[in-house]
């Protein structure tokens, strides 16, 4: 089980580190949001998962939990991260989108707004914006 | 009374970022909003008067004691980074008043910004690692916000830039917390320091690497801080302040939970790469900030070669150094902020942030040429200025331990930032107007800038003059946590 679950995360990594280093935008946060799956699966391994455990909860009439109990922990953990991943993913896209709207593409390399190209005489180039 | 104290500094700006949805007009809004920092800033205080006679406070949330449940700590150093916070983040809105470079006014403004105090706040009170994790995505996402805020080109640009390095950074993060909760059954700081004592230091270097890499993301330190100067010039003055002061030093602030009280006993080569990345950090950032003309590029760079400075305390792993670093985040902070509001200021008037439009300020403005020069030569370490106490302990210790390489690029980098920052203050101040233009314009609201500036630089005076308090309330946070002391009376145990 931990044996799979290791080999998808680090299919999933390989995806998701191929897509970032990609130059278009759009590519590049659909891999960060692929890599965050990743560390989904791998907080899920953190807690040893196996076939045939039982959930986190005290039988009737025991006072402690079965051995064979699944650690809750980081089920909760996976939750809260998905949850987060899923927030970061929706603004991701929506400024990658944003951005072919405004400027009618995605390449990264175009994207010079903050960081002008110097001038020819390899001087930063002038700031025009008044503050 | 413990438990509302150490909640509050991130559950007072979450109530008042929601008070400010709810709120529907801009004057309202304004007093709900001052009235909320004016509430954190008290309580911060009543947190360091709370910590400084009692001792580190825990609560653990919801009566789940800690290894199993989230549990809040606040000692020394969490609460002197609370107070700090509270301070600039009241600050940011009083100079946000004022009519130098503040942010666009709309309803989105004072929520993200309330949110981002909240995620900085948790930041420091937590006592666990997964929801420190929390709290930098609570940070993150509200940062991405303000970056994107106003929605034009450049914001977007700023905004990806910063995305992206920041988002795989903290993916790397969740990572080590799942290998490190793996490895231990542990989340709690203290629990995990328990596990990971020197039985076989070498088993915890991949864990605590990822965390480094994770870290030094936020820091902006050598060879991953391009994301910094590449989204902060797009800011206006008053949330500039705010990330420029808080947000680098959330990441050094980490790294020095991590490196004294979670992993104090992580192997040597780990210090030593911390020590080689520090000088890396500390040059390529002054070289930086010597290349460019745009006051808030050459202050950006300077916030990743300061941020060597601290790593370079980091790396040294001494308790001296470590109270020394501590010291160093408290007064960059107060002296960093202020050098950006200061700027919005010096362009407002002038009329530009590039240095090659700009100058003669002097002659108008002497009163700002002053305060300008006090942040100014306290970020260069000039005596009796905070740094100068900052810097002087970091290179004795450097000394002491025989880092002479480190100590001196640290030398050498306090020389190329006194280049820069006079760069600033001459084309600023006394050189001539390239333009001709003698009459600078007048800020129309200019009392609460002052104010703000005014502030900031009693803070940094006040460091320089009286510094003893505070390292002795700040060596309190690291008296128990000096690893050879540790290692010597774990060696007594064992004979």
């Amino acid at each position: 089980m931990i044996l799979a679950l290791a080999v998808a995360a680090g299919a999933i990594v390989f995806a998701g580190v191929y897509l970032i280093l990609s130059r278009d935008l759009l590519r590049m946060v659909v891999g960060v949001s692929i890599l965050g799956y990743a560390a989904n699966l791998a907080l899920l391994a953190s807690g040893r998962p196996e076939p045939g455990m039982k959930p986190a909860i005290v039988p009737e009439g025991l006072e402690a939990l079965s051995s064979a109990a699944a650690d809750p922990v980081p089920q909760a953990l996976v939750l809260t991260s998905i949850v987060i991943g899923f927030a970061l993913t929706c603004f991701s896209l929506v400024l990658v989108l944003a951005i072919q709207q405004r400027t009618g593409g995605a390449d990264a390399d175009a994207l010079r707004e903050v960081e002008p190209p110097p001038t020819h005489d390899h001087q930063p180039a002038l700031v025009e914006e008044e503050p | 009374m413990i438990s509302l104290l150490l909640t509050a500094p991130f559950l007072l700006p979450l109530a008042t970022a929601l008070l400010t949805v709810l709120v529907p007009s801009g004057g309202a809004r304004k007093g709900v909003a001052f009235g909320g920092a004016l509430a954190s800033l008290l309580v911060a205080a009543c947190l360091v008067a709370e910590v400084a006679s009692e001792g580190v406070l825990r609560v653990a949330i919801g009566g789940w004691e800690a290894p199993f449940g989230i549990e809040l700590v606040a000692d020394a150093l969490s609460a002197a980074m609370v107070l700090i916070t509270a301070l600039v983040a009241l600050l940011a809105l009083l100079f946000q008043e004022s009519d130098a470079d503040p942010a666009e006014t709309s309803g989105y403004f004072h929520p993200l910004f309330f949110v981002l105090i909240a995620g900085v706040g948790g930041t420091f009170v937590t006592g666990d690692l997964f929801n420190l994790y929390v709290w930098f995505e609570v940070m993150l996402l509200s940062a991405l916000g303000l970056l994107a805020f106003g929605g034009r080109v450049r914001n977007l640009d700023a905004t990806v830039k910063y995305f992206v390095l920041n988002a795989t950074g903290t993916l790397a993060f969740l990572f080590a917390v799942a290998f490190l909760y793996a490895a231990t059954g542990q989340l709690n700081f203290a629990a995990l320091a328990e596990a990971s004592r020197p039985d076989d230091a070498a088993r915890w270097l991949p864990f605590v690497s990822l965390l480094l890499v994770a870290f030094l993301v936020k820091a902006g330190a050598f060879p991953v801080f391009s994301w910094l100067p590449a989204s902060y010039p797009v800011l206006p003055a008053p949330v500039l302040a705010l990330f420029a002061g808080l947000l680098t030093k959330v990441g050094v602030y980490a790294l020095l939970r991590t490196a004294a009280h979670v992993f104090p006993t992580a192997p040597v080569i780990f210090f030593e790469i911390l020590g080689w990345l520090s000088v890396f950090t500390m040059i390529v950032g002054a070289l930086g900030a010597i290349y460019h003309y745009d006051v808030r590029r050459i202050l950006a760079f300077h916030i990743v070669s300061q941020v060597g400075y601290m790593l370079f305390g980091l790396a040294l792993h001494t308790q001296g150094a470590q109270v020394a670093t501590a010291f160093y985040v408290l007064h960059h902070i107060a002296a960093k902020s202020n050098l950006f509001l200061l700027a919005a200021v010096v362009a407002r008037t002038a009329g530009s942030y590039d240095l090659r439009r700009i100058g003669g300020l002097y002659a108008a403005r002497p009163g700002l040429a002053l305060l300008f020069l006090v942040s100014a030569l306290s970020m260069v370490g000039v005596p009796p200025l905070s740094g100068f106490w900052a810097k002087l302990m970091l290179l004795r210790e450097g000394i002491a331990e025989g880092r002479y390489v480190w100590t001196a690029a640290a030398l050498l980098t306090g020389f190329l930032t006194l280049f820069s920052m006079m760069k600033i203050w001459f084309a600023a101040f006394l050189e001539a107007h390239p333009a001709g233009v003698d009459a600078p314009k007048p800020l129309a609201r200019a009392t609460p800038a002052y104010a703000a500036i005014a502030c900031f630089a009693t803070v940094t005076i006040a460091l320089g003059l009286f510094p003893e308090p505070v390292l002795e309330f700040l060596a309190r946070a690291f008296g128990a946590s000096d690893p050879t002391e540790a290692l010597a009376s774990l060696a007594e145990g064992a004979r």
